[in-house]
């Protein structure tokens, strides 16, 4: 089936964490149109919640900024989300991904499995960055939605 | 926000609320003070009124993990919804979880 864009959204707001929880409500609300599933939402809202704070935790680390938020929704029933900080940005991205891999200053209990989270909740995960210039993580996830059959 | 059970030597506490990043130093604070200051044998955090929870839960349990085994102590998570016991999962932590299966639930009366 060839996809095309149904609706988007954009978003911007300040890199502190009281935004983490505004963030993930504000996708949550936004994929509602495709009438998905609890686990589906729950799912989106952990992944977006992971990327956006680590934008806020370790992109914005030493500094202050903006975290953009790119939602859309295809006929297919895929979401694609892209969280974009213009943060420190990540040198060794395959490394950054890896499991317990941590970078987190000490006062900071951070455990590593933020991507591991991501990748096991989403369909896709993508990851660009380019050090002093900032990151772009693209989360993408086929919402099978409450009224296709199991399976579909 | 936390509710706190004392059975002497095991005490539950009962989270609610989303624990992210925002939330997680406050809550950190006050689970490392009852650790510190009731000294418990068990620890257990139930999660039963927590609607989400992402990575940021699992710093803070592993780090209360450490807390509870340096005093010759134990924690264990009980009552959290499937997306959260799928995290803890991912992260090494279900035996926390399958633990505390043989838990009672606590008594309104414990309260303090
Ligand atoms: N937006 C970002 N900007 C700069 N560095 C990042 C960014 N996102 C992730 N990283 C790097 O990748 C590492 C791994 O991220 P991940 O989310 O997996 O773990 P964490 O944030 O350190 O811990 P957790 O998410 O489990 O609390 C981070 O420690 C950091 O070094
Ligand atoms: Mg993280």
């Amino acid at each position: 089936m060839k996809r095309e864009l149904i609706n988007e959204c954009r978003l911007r707001f300040p890199a502190i964490s009281r935004n983490e929880a505004f963030s993930r409500s504000a996708v949550a609300a936004f994929a509602v149109q495709q009438d998905p599933t609890v686990e589906e939402v729950a799912a989106i809202k952990t992944a977006v919640s992971e990327a956006v704070t680590n934008a806020i935790v370790h992109g914005y680390r030493d500094s202050e900024g903006d975290v953009d938020l790119f939602m859309k929704l295809f006929s297919d029933g895929t979401i694609l989300i892209q969280v974009k900080d213009k943060g420190r940005g990540i040198p060794d991205i395959k490394a950054a991904m890896q499991p317990m891999f941590t970078t987190a200053p000490e006062d900071e209990e951070r455990s590593g499995y933020g991507f591991t989270v991501m990748e096991s909740f989403m369909d896709k995960v993508r990851v660009r960055s380019a050090v002093g210039r900032g990151t772009t993580v693209t989360l993408e996830k086929k919402l099978r939605g409450k009224a296709s059959p199991k399976g579909t | 926000m936390l509710k706190i059970y004392n059975d002497g030597g095991r005490i539950t506490a009962a989270v609610s609320g989303d624990i992210d990043h925002h939330a997680a130093r406050e809550l950190r604070e006050s689970l490392d003070m009852i650790i510190a200051y009731s000294r418990p044998e068990v620890l257990i955090l139930d999660l039963e009124n927590v609607g989400f929870m992402d990575s940021s839960g699992i710093g803070l349990i592993v780090g209360r993990q450490k807390r509870m085994r340096e005093q010759g102590g134990e924690l264990l998570v009980k009552n959290a919804r499937a997306e959260i016991n799928e995290i803890l999962k991912l992260s090494g932590l279900a035996a926390v979880v399958a633990d505390a299966r043989r838990e009672p639930n606590h008594t309104a009366k414990n309260t303090f």
